[in-house]
């Protein structure tokens, strides 16, 4: 396809220019070429990909997005209009992909938490630059992603956040991206890297929004090396404008008997994918991965999850859920591979739509690749309506129409609002399902 | 209170109410009686407004309106209440959430002020004392995982905080024990006055020992071919529904 060759071609100037104004040490410097070169080889996705084969991105290919050449301010009253999840410090702010410092309130971070940009740790000092070399790309593999490659390639900032052994950060860490587009589409790449050492308990918000009516794309990447008896408590939050494109790829990596549970909440953006891919790679470790996803108008969402069950007596629990209205269209993919050694796995996954509308559909897809034997593996999908015998009890009970469908479509979404531990998200999600959702109903 | 003229409904292609005719005056209790399908549920639909259930000829006249015209919810804040057959399993909905958001909706539509939490919970907890009522069924969710017996005691619970002007029945006393129907017709007893009028759907008069009809129904092949008082219901435990085999044209009464 032509235009593909097009924006591949302003893609190689535009890297041509990074290398030039910001340019990286020596490691860091190579896997940028590295990443450039896949994402040159590769292209972008085409639907001839069995993983792209529902998601059509040549919306996406055809906008000339340009990197930003340096990194823009905010106003202040911007940030705070945008639909991010707030519940005080310590929260980091980055606009375009670049820390801002003005914007961000690093206070409350306990003793044994750090939190940098990643561009002040490229540039070395206490270490900095030892924990991007040893992590970064490693779990975020490129190779085969055209998208990871293109953020990879384009390194230049985003965050990085590493809790030491034994230490249990209460606080929720939040980590605002804000995309800004005026006046011409940009190309916003958060890159976030998260080490958790061994023992250590963390909460980490990543929110994602934006302002204007000129389409952007926000090309998201996030690492997360959990360590042995580490607990991660993770949340990605996508509250797009109408125009954007949200690309997310979330890749964790768990040690022995750690807990990581990750809670994808889409609520935004003309087409939103969101990866996600664990491994599981030491005894008993525990996964869960939930999601929340809303559509409406002609939006796309799209998840795409893949747990490695790589050792033995390890559980998996994946719950998504999404509420569709409109001409909206979602896809679902859960991929559970179980390796020929995870004896003893405990695998769930569930997927459930609700399609409030004629014109919403969603495609789902369980994928299970199992090689042991002693395993308990369950998976299932539902789509259905909201219950017309149950809308008739409510409105039997002097409740409007209205106020029945947001009660029903409030209660569909109960058991995944009540594992979210963050109240400022909980709040948003509560509002949103209880104003957005019915007005475009019939 | 409640005037039913040649009230015909029917769902889908279906006809069944073949014109109804019932008066209910401020304070009476009528029972409408009947065997299986002869269309107790759907007269007691058409009433509340039930989508599916199309009326096709004939009035209802409520409170001097038409309730035809109304939405079930309007139906609801005007003073009718439908204790259903099947009460509906609504996981995610907590049962004392909607039933204050029930109540203050039904406040909001007679000029009265919304309750907050705790003057709910006052009234809520003399409601189910009423009823000897497990105050743990307050929290779950409506009717989720309820046995047969607690649903129907739930629809009573609603009734008696929501203090409607007619209340409609529909089988109440199916699935619940001989205890549990005690209990259940005192607290429908206890909310008897000279403003509320009560339509009790049965198969049995086993509950019109206790919630005692002024009058009596017979509804078959949905028409009331038979009308009459407490006694009529005594006749038909005797002799069963057969009978209306052999009279298809039993004159209504
Ligand atoms: N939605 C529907 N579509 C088609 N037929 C229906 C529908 N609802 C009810 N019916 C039929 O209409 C008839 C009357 O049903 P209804 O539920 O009113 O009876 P009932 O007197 O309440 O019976 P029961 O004593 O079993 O509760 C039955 O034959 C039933 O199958
Ligand atoms: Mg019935």
């Amino acid at each position: 396809m032509p235009q593909i060759a097009i924006s591949a071609d302003s893609y190689a100037a535009q890297f041509a220019a990074v290398k030039r104004t910001a340019p990286l040490a020596g490691p860091l410097a190579s896997l940028r070429d590295d990443a450039f070169h896949c994402f040159d080889r590769l292209g972008f996705p085409t639907t001839r990909l069995e993983e792209w084969r529902f998601t059509n991105i040549a919306p996406i290919v055809e906008v000339p997005f340009q990197a930003p050449a340096a990194s823009g301010g905010l106003d202040r009253e911007v940030l705070d209009a945008l639909p991010l999840p707030r519940s005080g410090a310590p929260e980091f702010v980055f606009v375009n992909g670049s820390f801002s410092p003005d914007l961000s309130d690093p206070s409350g971070l306990p003793p044994g938490v750090r939190v940098r940009s990643l561009a002040a740790s490229a540039a070395g000092g206490a270490g900095g630059l030892d924990v991007l070399t040893a992590h970064l790309g490693r779990l975020a593999r490129f190779q085969n992603h055209a998208f990871t490659a293109l953020n990879t390639a384009f390194l230049r900032d985003g965050a990085v956040i590493e809790v030491d052994g034994g230490v249990v950060s209460e606080r929720p860490i939040h980590l605002l991206f804000a995309s800004s587009s005026a006046p011409a589409p940009v190309l916003s790449q958060p890159r976030v890297l998260i080490v958790a050492g061994a023992g250590s308990e963390v909460r980490i918000v990543e929110s994602h929004a934006g302002a204007g009516d000129v389409p952007y794309l926000s090309n998201a990447v996030t690492e997360v090396s959990a360590a042995d008896h580490a607990v991660v408590d993770h949340y990605t939050v996508v509250r797009q404008a109408d125009a954007a494109y949200h690309v997310g790829n979330l890749a964790v990596r768990l040690g022995r008997a750690s807990n990581f549970s990750s809670h994808t909440i889409t609520a935004g953006g003309a087409i939103v994918r969101n990866e996600a891919g664990v491994v599981l790679g030491g005894e008993g470790g525990e996964c869960t991965l939930n999601g929340l996803y809303l559509g409406n108008g002609r939006q796309l969402v799209d998840n795409q999850t893949t747990i490695d069950h790589a050792m033995p007596h390890c559980d998996s629990h994946e719950l998504y859920k999404g509420i569709l209205d409109g001409r909206s269209r979602a896809v679902f993919n859960g991929k559970i591979i179980v390796r020929l050694d995870a004896q003893k796995t405990d695998a769930k996954q569930s997927n459930k739509a609700l399609l409030l509308s004629e014109d919403a559909q969603i495609t789902t897809k369980p994928q299970l690749e199992i090689f042991a034997d002693d395993v308990k593996c369950t998976h299932g999908a539902t789509i259905g309506q909201l219950d017309p015998d149950a809308l008739f009890y409510l409105r039997s009970r002097a409740l409007s129409k209205a106020q029945a469908r947001q009660l029903l479509i409030h209660a569909f979404a109960a058991d995944l609002l009540g594992h979210i531990k963050v109240e400022a998200i909980r709040r948003g999600l509560d509002a949103l399902l209880l104003e957005r959702l019915p007005m475009s109903g019939e | 209170m409640l005037e039913i003229r040649d009230l015909q409904a029917g769902a889908g292609e279906r006809r069944i109410l073949n014109g109804i005719d019932l008066v209910v005056n401020p304070g009476e209790v009528h029972a409408v009686m009947g065997p299986n399908g002869s269309g107790k549920s759907t007269l007691a639909g058409a009433l509340a407004g039930r989508d599916g259930i199309e009326v096709t000829g004939g009035s209802a006249t409520f409170k001097g309106q038409d309730l035809l015209d109304l939405d079930p919810e309007v139906r609801a804040r005007e003073g009718l209440f439908l204790a259903f057959q099947y009460p509906v399993e609504i996981p995610g909905v907590n049962n004392a959430y909607l039933l204050k958001a029930a109540l203050n909706e039904v406040r909001k539509h007679r000029g009265e002020p919304e309750l907050d939490a705790m003057d709910f919970m006052t009234l809520a907890r003399k409601r189910m004392s009423l009823l000897d009522m497990d105050d743990a069924l307050l929290n779950r969710p409506v009717n989720d995982g309820f046995s047969g017996g607690e649903k129907k005691r739930n629809e009573i619970f609603q009734l008696a905080v929501l203090e409607p002007s007619l209340a409609i029945l529909d089988e109440t006393d199916s699935g619940l024990d001989i205890d549990a129907l005690k209990t259940v017709a005192a607290g429908v007893n206890a909310m008897r006055s000279p403003e509320r009028s009560l339509i009790v759907v049965t198969h049995y008069q086993r509950l019109l020992h206790y919630i005692v009809p002024d009058f009596v129904h017979v509804l078959y092949r949905g028409r009331i071919v038979k009308s009459g008082g407490k006694e009529l219901a005594l006749e038909l435990e005797e002799k069963g529904y057969g009978w209306l085999d052999a009279e298809p044209a039993a004159a209504t009464a």
